[in-house]
């Protein structure tokens, strides 16, 4: 490919739902996911991958979507939190969230429920070491960081999800 | 973000091309990282930016053929971590690859990247100093091959040409059994680039490598053949006064935000004496192993 200036065609499959969209290059999958697909559960926040709030999954790896241009992803398959719940029906994890009290203002945990699922997906049993590395690049403003471990241990420990 | 023209070649030469019609005005992207940040802020503003993560040649499995582990430009510092010829041969590459960033940030950040920013605090710098590594580098003349240690320059430079980019890093599996080990101090996990970095090597016949960063304008390599350092019983005494001969070359920066100097060159000895102690342990463990 060559030549390719200011907008570009991509496609990519977003919650199991294949889009073809054109986009500014210069974009961030972060901005074309709230901006274009008005998926506004990924949060923007610090733009510059320290807070995790914009955590995405890109082919199966979380990543911060304010890092990474929509381009390049290009024929990615993506998941964000709005893909999470099953026909209206929260997932256990999500519920693990609510029960265990692990959501304040909940702003960070759209990026806390990616990158606790990343990591029960790679790891359904975790320990508390493994949860604190899962989910060392995600912060937390309101610190609810023991209700969020606990949550994740809550559903790896059920060893349901 | 200002806008620029987007280029996704899918060869090595396509890419080759494209950097040398445009010249300065033309930056490669990898991982991003680094670059979307620098894209967002202002502090780059290329008019192309060329996407490398496409090119077939840059991202081959990380394979071992004939004592040489080739690692591809855009592997990512979570696949070389978990990389099976990586943890046997060069167990503190990976474990420098394990500490980058947070989970989200090694799933993008590269190899080649890490090297090509040339941060004096890139973790993956000094085991690939001690290990000797090479960069594999392609231009308009064709493939070169350089030493790491005549790569770095300072923070965001490197000895590459202006219409080169960095295709492999290859790094030969030590001859000798090895034990090595890096370490970093940093003020926060998973946010926070280190104030410190440091890998120690010991071989069996008892040569040292130390690389440190974080301390001066680039990571620095020195050895020790006195044995002294792979002695477990050597006098401290001793072991201190080689350090400070090792360490002579550590400058760090007055104005960091991260920490002050005399902190850092502190840091530095308490590191150096830590990381000889696990490497000798990780040479033992080995022998144990082999024997
Ligand atoms: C929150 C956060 C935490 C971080 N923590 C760490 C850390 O703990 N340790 C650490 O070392 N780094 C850290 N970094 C820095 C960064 O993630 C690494 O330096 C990473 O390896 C850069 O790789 P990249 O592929 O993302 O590079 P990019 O951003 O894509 O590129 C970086 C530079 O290298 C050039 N480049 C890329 N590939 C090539 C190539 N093949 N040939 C020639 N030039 C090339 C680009 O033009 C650019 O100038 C952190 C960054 C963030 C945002
Ligand atoms: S908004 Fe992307 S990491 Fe903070
Ligand atoms: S719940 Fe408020 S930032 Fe985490």
């Amino acid at each position: 490919m060559s030549g390719m200036a200011n907008t570009l065609p991509i496609e990519i499959t977003v919650n199991g739902r294949r889009r073809a969209l054109r986009v500014a290059v210069h974009h961030t999958l972060l901005d074309v996911l709230r901006d274009d697909l008005r998926l506004t559960g990924t949060k923007e926040c610090c733009l510059v991958g320290e807070c995790g709030a914009c955590t995405v999954m890109v082919d199966g790896r979380i990543v911060d979507s304010c890092l990474m241009l929509a381009v390049e992803a290009d024929g990615a398959e993506i998941l964000t939190v709005e893909g999470l719940a099953e026909n209206g029906r929260l997932s256990p994890l999500q519920q693990a969230f609510l029960d265990k009290g692990a959501v304040q203002c909940g702003f960070c945990t759209p990026g806390q429920l990616m990158a606790s699922h990343a990591l029960l997906e790679a790891n359904p049993n975790p320990s508390l070491d493994d949860i604190q590395e899962g989910l060392a690049g995600n912060l937390c403003r309101c610190g609810c960081y023991v209700q969020i471990t606990d949550a994740v241990l809550s559903v790896a420990e059920g060893g349901h999800r | 973000m200002q806008t620029f023209v987007y280029e996704r070649p899918a060869t090595l030469a396509e890419a080759v091309a494209l950097l040398d019609a445009h010249g300065p005005n033309a930056r490669l992207l990898a991982g991003g990282t680094d670059l979307i940040i620098r894209l967002r802020d202002g502090s780059a503003r290329p008019g192309v930016v060329i996407d490398v993560k496409r090119i077939a040649e840059l991202h081959p499995a990380i394979r071992e053929d004939d004592g040489i582990v080739t690692i591809g430009a855009t592997a990512v510092v979570a696949d070389i971590a978990a990389s099976e010829p990586v943890r046997r041969h060069f167990e503190a590459l990976a474990d420098a690859a394990a500490v980058v960033g947070s989970v989200q940030i090694r799933n993008r950040a590269t190899i080649g990247g890490n090297i090509c920013n040339a941060s004096p605090a890139a973790d993956t710098a000094p085991s690939l100093l001690v290990y000797g590594a090479v960069v594999v580098a392609a231009g308009p003349k064709g493939t070169r091959r350089i030493p790491i240690d005549d790569f770095f320059v300072r923070s965001g430079v490197t000895t590459l040409g202006p219409s080169e980019l960095v295709v492999a890093i290859e790094i030969l599996v030590p001859a000798r059994s090895t034990g090595a080990v890096h370490m970093r101090r940093t003020r926060r996990r998973g946010h926070d680039l280190a104030s410190v970095t440091l890998c120690c090597s010991v071989d069996d016949t008892g040569v040292t490598r130390l690389a440190y960063g974080s301390v001066g304008p680039r990571p620095v390599l020195v050895t020790d053949e006195t044995g002294v350092l792979a002695d477990p019983d050597a006098p401290d005494e001793a072991k201190a006064a080689i350090f400070e001969r090792m360490f002579a070359e550590a400058s760090p920066s007055k104005r960091s935000m991260r920490a002050g100097p005399e902190y850092r060159l502190a840091m530095l000895r308490v590191l150096g004496n830590r990381a000889v102690r696990a490497a000798i342990g990780r040479l033992e463990a080995k022998g144990r192993v082999e024997a």
